[in-house]
This record gives C-alpha cells, structure tokens and sequence, in this order.
C-alpha cells in the first residue's frame, strides 16, 4: 500500500486574497486544513530602527507607513508618546481634530476591511461601494494633510495647522465637463467640516446599503457563521484587541476603558459580539463604523462653536508661526534650533496606546535624553492577529482560510513593520 | 457536395455569430457589471469601448502559451479543445425557430445533456496536466461538483421530457405553443429553478464558482494557462452560458413562441415580430441574469455547493417529477388535456 502524504499548498505571498505579502505554508487533507503556518517578514523595513536614528518628529512619516489604510491612528500613538514624555498637552481644539481624524481613519479602514474581506469571500460588488466612500474621505486628508494616504498631520503637541476653511474643488477639463463638476462640487463649497458634516449625513443609509448586501445573504451567512470561532478565554489568551476581541464577546475598547484625548466627553457605544465567529467580527466592525459616524458629528458639532489654537505654545517643541519669525530673532532660533537638532525628551520611558482600527496600537518609547529615541517599540495589533491563524483555521476548509484573513484585517505594514 | 457545402455555410451561420455574441458577451458583461459597481466599465477602445472585446482577442492570440516544464504536454493543449469542442458541437440541435435547426434529431435532448456533461473533461484534464497544486484542487471540486449537478439537472430534464412526450427541441417548443400560460415554467417551476441554477454551476459561474475560485485557488483549472489557450477556455465557458441561456428559454419559457399570443389585440398588435427575436429577447434576459448574480453574490463555499446539489436539488426534482407524472397521466389543464 503506497504511503499517504498531505498535501501542502503553499498559499501566497503572490496570491490574490493574501493581503499583501502574507505567506502560508498549509498542511491539507483534501481541501480541509491541518496545520496552517503563517510566514511573514517580506515588508520588514526596519522602521524601529530606522527611527533610532532620527529626530522624534521625522519619525511621524514612518508611523503612516505601518498600517497603511489607518495612517493617522498610528501617527497618534507615536506623538501620543512623546507628549507622554515631555509632559506636554496639546490645546482642547488639537484634542477633538485628533478624534475626529481618528475616527474617520477607523470608517477608513473598516471599508477597506468590508471590501476587500467580502471580495474574499467572492461578493465583489461590495469592494466598489466601499471605495466609493472611501474617496470622500480621502479628501478629507488631502484638504488638511495636502496628503491622500500619508498624511503626517499629527504633531507632538497638536496638530501640524488648522482646518482649512475651503474644500479644494473639481475643475473642468479633457475628463470633466461643467456639469460633471458642478454635481461633484455641490458638497465642497463650504469648509472642511461642512464637506464632513454632509458626509456624516449620508454615511448611515450607506452603510445600511452594504448590510442588504450582506448581512441577511445566506451565502455570505454559510460563509461566515461558525468560521474561525475564538472564545472569550481563548481570544484573551492569543493577545487579541480590537475588534476581534469584541467580536468574542469580551467588552475592551480603550477609547472607553482608558479614554485619552477627549473620548471621555464623547457618546459612542462599544458593539460587542457573542459567538465570537466572522460573521459577529461583521457584525461588530458594521455597528463600529456606524459609532464612529456619531463620534464624528459630536466633534464636528464642537469644532464649529469652539475655534483656537491647535498647537501647543511651547516653541522647544512646536515650531513658531512663520510671521513671527520675519521679526523675533528668538523665533528664528527656534525655528533653526528644531529643524535642524529637534528636541530633546527627558531621559525615562512611555508607553501610550490608542485603540486604532484593528486593535491596541502603541508605542513603547525609550529616550536616554538625547534628540532621538534610544528605543521605539511598536506593538501591532495584527501581529498577534495572525500569530492565532493555526487555531483559528484549523480543521476548516481551504476557503475558510481566505474568510479568517480577511476577519482578522491584515495589513502587512503593521505586522512585518 | 452540394449538400456538405450547404451544411458547412450553416454551420458558419451558427458558430461565426455566436463567436461574436460570445465576445460582445463579455463586452456586456464588463459594462453591466461597471454599472452596477458605480463604474463605467470599458470605454476607451473605439466609441464607447466597443472595441474592447477584438483589443483583448488580438492581445491573446499575441501572447506566448508558456506551457509548464512538469507538464503532461500533449494533455495540456488539448484540455481547451476538450472544453470548447463539446460547447460548440451541442449547438447542432438548437433550433432557432420552427425548421431553422442544423441537425433535426429525434433525441436532442439527450444529445444536449451528453454534450455538456463532457464539456468537463475538458476542465479535469486541464487542472490534472497542469501538474500546478491549485489547478489540481480546480479540477478535482469540478469533478465533484459535476456529479452532483449533472443528475439534478438531467431529472430536471426529464420533467419537460415528460411534459412535452418528446425528446425533440423543435416539439418541445410547440409543445408549449398557445400563450404564455401554456409555457412550461408554470407547472414546471421547481425544475426551471433547479435546471436555471443548475446550468450556472455547470458553467463555472458565480456564485458557484469554486473551480475557478479566484480569491481561494487563484483561477484554478486553469492557473497555468495563458494566451489563446487560456482564451479558448473563456470561449467555451461563454458559448456555455449562452447555450445555457438558450435552453431555458427553449425549454421552459416557449422558445420562439411570442409571450402574447392569446391575447387579444396584443396578439396582433406584435404579430410582425419574427419568433427569432423573441427567442432572443429571452435568451438575453438570461444571460443578463448571469452577469446579475454574479454581481449580486458571494461565493459559495465547495462542501456548501455539493449539499446544495445533493440534499435540496435531487430530492426537490425527483419529488416534482412524480406531480408532473400524476398531472399529465390525469390530463391537468391547461397544459395537458
């Protein structure tokens, strides 16, 4: 009798539901998995100690580059960090502009997430209507970055300027009619917070739209009811956070539990699953883009009535305003000082932590006293993600693997770092 | 000679333009889907993208068929013509209107059902050849996905055969003959559904998909293919669903027959309208509904789809084959009787 092998399939990194660069080498019986072994490292750029030799603020721009579709959620930990360390507290109004930018980086990412894991599961229609929503936001960026996907705007101390009072608009060219642009500029002839404002009003019935898509499809339910089922205990042990945790039933969202910024002063509900499966990481990430929708008019609603500064007024830390520096020579020090040495944080240790989109994001931050950090440890929520994969995927089916992967929102940037 | 010559020009009246419904299909396909998507779809090869479809053909037939070191070479071509043979041959018995068919055989049914149940040979052979690990997975769910679908879909079959007291197209059709009322999707409904569904998994559409199954085995059976090789087997899949689409209207939706014959005043009101273009009207609301689900739908999972097969489909054909028998034995009207 011939000896009988498994069959092991090597899934990826050039495959089209692996995320990016996700590499996993799969044991198989038949189509059913017996051992799933994720490899990872091939996005590894060496940020940790690429920022050991920089200046505190130059590092910001690497921070976008982890996960890259919740750019300011990890740029928010890390400036988080340092103020932690220098002791400092951004103005009230940098406060609310930080959660309101979070907040539509969490609707962010959860569209992708919505799309590219319904494109998983072979529902395609879904990737588009998200993308749709997505470009909205995206222009938000643009409008106070200048950036659409590496923003960089979050400062230590605050924010890097103001909310613009203009929405940038569309101009009629070789691919745009007036008409064309007309419809398309309706929204944008107010402010930046105008332009939100009106996104916030049409964001629910759109999420509504995806969830007749989804929610009650059988095949979708077939798909994900039962798959990759995590228990409270379990999803604790394997270091979850984020919605996955949630999704277990465990009810643990630092926004609530250990509120930093002005989440305190905010009204927003936790979703919370039970079954812990991906249909309830669905069902939880859908009512958390609905939350964040909330959050986001609360800060707008603050926004308009409370304008001021968005910067600290400490010149050590945040440069001085340009005007101020035509005439103040002690500005121009100050100005040369911090663009050319930086700062210098006090010798000790921070560690702040926010709850991005897929998890607890932080930043562990070391400084011996010097213009840059001895230390920068970063902790990616998806790394403990797809460390869980082998459990989570065992005994299912081939097809089952490319529903976890997208239940678990994998981004490479985070994980490999 | 003559007469060979005369079967030849009707053979290229069939194949030349279902070659081009087949290729603008894909056109239609990629544009409706754009639509649904809030996209537009193609729209930069000649006006409105409508040379697209001869773009993409010109750009296959240019490209190299790499085939795989590991290979079993001669399997490995002929897998497409495996696939596209069967498709294009089941054409022969398609009647487009009262007389206007190639080969007016007596079981042409069973001819059909032969047919398209060999059309996956093609694609077994294809995933085996390739020796690649994904288009052996391809190859083995459409192994089993064909078993489970080809028995509901051949008693599906029998139901009209037991309707219509015929395995010919041509009679089946005037079988039905006297206003939509008359059509077989009314006393036939369970086996419409049964075969309608049954056709999208036969031809590898989502969502039933699972052969193909992008996101989990990349294209599947047909991963290592490229160029015309790789065209030929969209082609057969193409010419599938139309073939598909046909036989839906054929069999259970009166064929050439006009939706408002009976009625009066609309009878004559559209009585100019040749059967031709009513059978096609038909055939492209079907083909439409293709594009529909797969725009609409998720994809099945492989066990998920064999349960389908088995456990719903079987069981719901034999069941109503029984009632069709007992309504034509008692002479139900107003179909029989």
């Amino acid at each position: 009798m011939p000896e009988l092998q498994n069959l092991t399939l090597n899934f990826g990194p050039q495959h089209p539901a692996a995320h990016g660069v996700l590499r996993l080498v799969l044991e198989m019986d038949g189509e059913v998995i017996q051992r799933a072994d994720p490899h990872i490292g091939l996005l590894h750029r060496a940020t940790e100690k690429l920022a050991e030799s920089k200046a505190y603020n130059q590092s910001i721009g690497y921070m976008d580059r982890l996960d890259y579709v919740s750019m300011m959620c990890n740029e928010h930990s890390y400036v988080l960090a340092i103020e932690k360390l220098a002791g400092i507290e951004p103005p009230l109004r940098a406060q609310y502009i930080r959660v309101m930018f979070d907040e539509i980086t969490r609707i962010l990412n959860h569209l992708l997430w919505i799309g590219s894991h319904a494109l998983d599961v072979g529902a395609m229609t879904m990737f588009l209507y998200a993308f749709r929503e997505r470009e909205d936001l995206m222009d938000c960026y643009e409008a106070v970055s200048g950036a659409r996907l590496h923003a960089t705007y979050y400062r230590p101390g605050g924010v890097y300027r103001d909310l613009p009072d203009s929405m940038p608009r569309y101009e009629p060219g070789k691919w745009r009619t007036q008409a064309d642009c007309d419809r398309l500029n309706e929204n944008r002839q107010g402010s930046l917070l105008d332009f939100i404002w009106d996104f916030t009003e049409r964001f629910p019935a759109r999420v509504d739209e995806y969830e007749t898509l989804l929610t009650d499809n059988r095949i979708w339910k077939q798909r994900t009811v039962g798959i990759g089922v995590v228990p409270p205990d379990q999803a604790l042990a394997l270091g979850f956070t984020g919605p996955m945790l949630r999704g277990s039933g465990v009810e643990w969202d630092l926004r609530k539990k250990q509120p930093y910024e002005v989440y305190d002063r905010l009204e927003f509900d936790i979703p919370v699953g039970t079954n812990g499966d991906c249909y309830d990481r669905y069902l939880v990430r859908m009512e958390e883009m609905r939350q964040s929708n909330r959050i986001i008019r609360q800060c707008v609603e603050w926004l308009r009535e409370n304008p001021g500064p968005v910067m600290v007024d400490n010149h050590k830390i945040a440069p001085p305003p340009r005007g101020e520096m035509k005439e103040s020579m002690e500005a121009l020090i100050h100005h040369f000082k911090l663009f050319t040495e930086g700062y210098c944080l006090p010798a000790g240790e921070a560690y702040a932590a926010i709850e991005h989109p897929k998890g607890e994001f932080g930043i562990y931050l070391v400084s011996d006293g010097a213009n840059k950090p001895y230390r920068v440890k970063i902790r990616a929520p998806g790394f403990a993600h797809i460390s869980a994969m082998d459990y989570m995927v065992r005994g299912h089916m081939l097809a089952d693997v490319v529903a976890v992967i997208g239940t678990q929102d994998i981004v490479f940037g985070e994980i490999d770092r | 000679m003559i007469e060979l010559l005369i079967i030849l020009a009707k053979i290229i009246l069939i194949v030349g333009p279902l070659m081009g419904a087949v290729a603008y299909f894909t056109y239609a396909e990629r544009k409706i889907i754009g639509y649904m998507q809030v996209r537009l779809g193609p729209n930069r090869v000649g006006p409105k993208g409508w040379g697209q479809p001869i773009a993409d053909a010109v750009k296959l037939m240019f490209k190299e068929i790499v085939v795989p070191a590991q290979s079993n070479r001669y399997l490995f071509l002929l897998a497409p013509v495996l696939s596209i043979a069967p498709s294009l041959a089941a054409w022969a018995v398609v009647p487009f209107g009262d007389g206007l068919v190639l080969a007016d055989i007596d079981a042409s049914l069973l001819y059909i059902l032969a047919l398209t149940s060999t059309g996956v040979y093609g694609i077994i052979v294809a995933g085996w050849s390739a020796n690649s690990k994904y288009s052996f997975l391809g190859a083995m769910r459409s192994a089993a996905q064909v078993v489970a679908y080809e028995i509901a879909m051949g008693f599906a079959l029998v139901g009209v055969l037991i309707a219509a007291g015929s395995l010919n197209l041509r009679e089946i059709v005037l079988a039905q003959q006297g206003g939509i009322w008359h059509w077989y999707f009314l006393p036939l409904l369970p086996l419409f559904l049964v075969y309608y569904i049954s056709g999208v998994a036969e031809t590898n559409r989502a969502p039933f998909d699972v052969a193909e199954g992008e996101s989990e085995i990349v294209a599947g059976f047909h991963v290592e293919y490229g160029g015309m090789a790789f065209a030929v087997f969209f082609l057969a899949e193409y010419a599938n669903i139309i073939l598909v689409s046909m036989l839906v209207s054929l069999l259970f939706f009166g064929g050439w027959n006009s939706p408002f014959e009976g009625i009066w005043g609309l009878e004559t009101l559209f009585g100019w309208v040749p059967g031709l273009v009513w059978l096609l009207v038909k055939t492209s609301f079907f083909m439409f509904t293709f594009l529909w689900l797969r725009a609409t739908f998720p994809r099945y999972r492989y066990d998920q789809i064999m349960r389908l097969g088995w456990k719903v489909f079987i069981p719901v054909t034999i069941v109503w084959l029984l009632v069709v028998g007992v309504a034509v034995v008692g002479d139900l009207p107003p179909w029989w009787g």
